[in-house]
């Protein structure tokens, strides 16, 4: 008796020393499928890296949950005449290194985005940027562009004076952006977020420690982070169900009711951005030149079918490109789901015995991509096309894809600017090797008016014309069964259950882990 | 002898040549490492630049050709994805996995001996049959779900076990990252190694088993048991010995075997060792590392055999002299 009295005593005091101990500072275990392949933002455009950007690096404005900007290192912003763009930026900001943040920095970035091999593509629209005082910039466009804020979204302004002079270790400058080798900006870093990385052995574990003079104090109380990438799904879930991390993503389909359902923990989904299509192949096939066999096939896909029975409720079945918040979101596109219809539609073709094609797809990009498409194959079926299915590692795939293998192609496209027009110009215009637009359209759709349409888009500033502008191109796909689209993949989170997981998760699928609180 | 050795170490590097020449033939079908660099917006014309760059057109003996003469100066080439020398990766890599496959080798031997002399000197007890008969269970179940089943078991269910990873580890010599020395590294080790273990167990209890059981039907056995000799010393001291030769042999080919099966336990347990890099580098197409790691694995099955056909030479003399005609 005496000794439980003891015991319980001792332990009342250690838990209390231990919650004393807790309350204010945090340590967050991460775990995510993969970790970010470099310490320089400009290396790869990728969601692992923007990831990274968002807790080392910050942005001059990003997107709140609703879809609008929301100040981060630009406090205000307006626009000067057509193709200027004026950002007011933040005065009291310092870079990891003790730099002070200036306008300059902001030019700086911008002439290296301009240069690495992913984000030139994204940044063509615009000569550059100019320093009109030490912290008001101007952001520059060729011609009248519509999707300025949607890029400031991707400048995280980097440490000029740290960036500049030559590495001594490779004799090379030190804002070169290198793939495959060392680059002193591939191991080195120098940003203004709430985290600096302490520690990092690639592909084991990186550790973030909170930056002390952070220049938003209003955010949260997560320390240090412990990131580790788990590649193994069971594996990263027995983690967080084992209480060995707190944090992890993404949830496997499969776990996602064991987690919701286990105590103390969290589960957050969302509808993302991702659209999973099918490409017909008219050059290949004159049947898929027809549009009334196209639409014979998308009545024969069931959508919702396979969103509640192989992605088990963990997708959006989808119409259109567009998910909902996007600006070329058209509310009155709905999924067709009617095989009498289908049958009618290929008799009317003169298919009504139908015919024999080939389709590829990936088993290991997106998520059950091979389970989905051999639910397509034996969809077609029942409206007589025999399709002879392929499917292989993403690794092989693309070079496949690019050539054009097959008639029916599987692909699942983010739009990197987070808007409609993005889909259009690469998977719906007509392909044109000069200006690389429809670089992904193995479908060969090609209609000069969608085409007008998209490049009217990009240069209207006025946000209502431009949605119209979108939702109409939406529209003409949808009737034209350009392409055979299938869902949208949900996203999700799980962690313990004493943080505000939901208000740091976004559709683009960038935690502000910097907001993190912990209870 | 001499000459037997110097035989072997030919042999061993035409072995060697030829996997890498395997390795580097197959290094294309696992799809182009540029795709992997990039991001899906690039452009066809810059990743054709980058490729160039990289030396990647290059017609296939060129790219061999300068991969050997790299690699007789030591160097095997760069790793896209860790952008460091492969030789460096892999030797980051290798504590890990040499590590595991230790605590692994450990296991087989402690259980598989006394469980197979059991089930040799009483075949018809209870606890032979359940030893025998647990062992098929144990041969027919894939790593992969023994490995799911213990995190689940030891670690979710029970949380004894800490799921993944390494742990805390000691810097060893200024290159060897041990989890040998800490509580928590030899926590993270135990479902690792057990997994692991469990391909090999079996096969060694039965190879024990039956060795044993082949010895004690031999004459000089029955002769020590007709002197009247003490079981015991009959057992481990005259039949235990022999049954050992056979299992050594086979039991130094089976650790090159254990560290290719790494690849499936490390993958699990996102333990940081050669295997689950190798399967990673096999995703990204990151190939330089993809083959160096064919080649250094190669080089251990091939170091092990040659050792062991070394050893055997020296304790069985009839295998020189047929080597010699």
């Amino acid at each position: 008796m005496k000794t439980s009295v003891k015991r319980i005593v001792l332990l009342t005091a250690v838990l209390v020393l231990a919650l004393a101990g807790m309350s204010g500072a945090a340590t967050l275990k991460l775990a995510m499928d993969a970790d970010p392949v470099s310490l320089d933002p400009h290396v790869q455009l990728s969601g692992g890296m923007l990831q990274y950007s968002h807790m080392v690096f910050d942005p001059l404005v990003r997107w709140t949950p609703e879809g609008d900007f929301e100040p981060r290192l630009a406090v205000k912003w307006e626009m000067v005449n057509d193709t200027t763009t004026r950002f007011f930026l933040r005065k009291d900001v310092k870079f990891h290194s003790g730099n002070m943040f200036t306008a300059d920095d902001v030019v700086f970035t911008l002439e290296r985005l301009k240069k690495s091999d992913d984000y030139k593509g994204l940044f063509e629209y615009f000569t550059g940027a100019k320093a009109v005082d030490s912290h008001t910039v101007d952001l520059i466009t060729k011609e009248p562009y519509g999707l300025v804020m949607a890029m400031a979204t991707y400048i995280f302004p980097m440490d000029k004076a740290f960036y500049s002079g030559t590495d001594p270790q490779n004799s090379k400058p030190k804002d070169l952006i290198i793939k495959t080798d060392y680059s002193f900006a591939n191991f080195n870093e120098s940003g203004t977020g709430p985290f600096k990385v302490t520690q990092r052995e690639q592909g084991v574990k990186t550790t973030f420690t909170r930056f002390a003079d952070y220049w938003d104090k209003n955010t949260g109380n997560v320390n240090e982070i412990i990131f580790t990438p788990i590649a193994e799904a069971p594996t990263r879930v027995a983690a967080l169900l084992s209480g060995d991390v707190d944090f992890i993503m993404p949830v496997p389909p499969a776990d996602l009711n064991r987690v919701e359902k286990t105590k103390g923990l969290k589960l957050v989904t969302m509808s993302g951005s991702r659209i999973i299509t099918f490409q017909l192949n008219q050059k290949r096939r004159a049947e898929f030149a027809n549009p009334k066999v196209r639409l014979a096939m998308d009545y024969a896909y069931n959508n919702d079918g396979v969103v509640k029975k192989i992605m088990k409720g963990f997708a959006t079945a989808a119409a259109q490109n567009s998910p909902k918040g996007y600006q070329g979101y058209n509310p009155a596109l709905q999924p067709r789901y009617d095989l009498a219809k289908a049958k009618e539609l290929m008799k009317e073709a003169g298919y009504a015995n139908g015919f024999e094609c080939t389709m590829i797809a990936p088993n290991n990009r997106y998520v059950n991509d091979e389970k989905i498409a051999q639910a397509f194959v034996s969809m077609m079926s029942k409206i007589g096309i025999k399709i002879s299915l392929k499917t292989m590692p993403k690794a092989q795939y693309w070079d496949q894809f690019d050539a054009q293998v097959a008639d029916i192609q599987m692909i699942g496209w983010h739009s990197d600017t987070e808007d409609s027009a993005n889909f259009f110009e690469y998977l719906y215009m007509c392909p044109d090797k000069e200006t690389g637009r429809g670089q992904y359209n193995s479908g060969n759709y090609c209609n000069k008016e969608v085409d007008a349409l998209t490049l009217q888009s990009n240069t209207e500033t006025d946000i209502a014309k431009r949605s119209a502008i979108l939702q109409d191109i939406e529209k003409t796909l949808y009737e034209d069964a350009a392409y055979i689209p299938l869902h949208w993949q949900n996203l999700s989170w799980a962690s313990k259950d004493n943080m505000n997981t939901e208000a740091i998760v976004n559709v683009m699928n960038f935690p502000y882990f910097g907001d993190l609180v912990i209870k | 002898m001499f000459a037997f050795t110097v035989r072997r170490i030919l042999q061993a590097i035409v072995v060697m040549l030829v996997i890498s020449f395997i390795g580097f033939a197959i290094k294309h079908n696992f799809g182009d490492p540029v795709r992997e660099l990039v991001g899906e917006r690039v452009t066809p014309e810059e990743r054709a630049q980058i490729r160039e760059r990289l030396g990647l057109n290059d017609p296939f003996l060129v790219q061999y050709s300068r991969f050997l003469v790299d690699a007789l100066h030591g160097d095997l080439g760069r790793s896209f994805f860790f952008k460091r020398p492969v030789t460096e990766v892999i030797l980051s890599k290798a504590p890990a996995t040499l590590e595991l496959v230790f605590c692994a080798s450990l296991i087989v031997i402690l259980l598989s001996v006394p469980a197979g002399i059991h089930a040799a000197i009483y075949p018809r007890r209870l606890l032979s049959r359940f030893i025998m008969g647990s062992s098929i269970v144990g041969v027919s179940i894939p790593v992969f779900l023994t490995a799911i089943m213990l995190i689940y078991i030891f670690s979710v269910e029970l949380g004894w076990l800490p799921s993944f990873g390494r742990g805390e580890t000691v810097l060893l010599f200024g290159f060897w990252e041990s989890g040998l020395l800490t509580k928590d590294g030899l926590l993270h080790l135990i479902m690792p190694s057990v997994a692991l273990s469990s391909i090999m167990l079996p096969l060694f209890i039965r190879l024990v088993r039956s060795e044993m059981m082949e010895v004690l039907e031999s004459e000089y056995v029955k002769f020590a048991w007709a002197k009247g000799l003490q079981p015991r010393r009959v057992w481990y001291v005259h039949a235990f010995k022999n049954t050992l030769l056979p299992v050594i042999t086979v039991g130094g080919v089976q650790l090159g075997i254990m560290v290719a099966f790494t690849i499936l336990t490390e993958t699990v347990f996102q333990w940081q060792g050669m295997g689950s890099m190798f399967i990673e580098s096999v995703s990204r197409a990151d190939t330089a590392l993809m083959v160096s790691y064919i080649v250094v694995v190669g080089a251990i099955f091939v170091v092990v055999n040659t050792m062991v056909d070394l050893i055997y030479g020296l304790v069985n003399p009839t295998v020189r002299v047929a080597g010699r005609q």
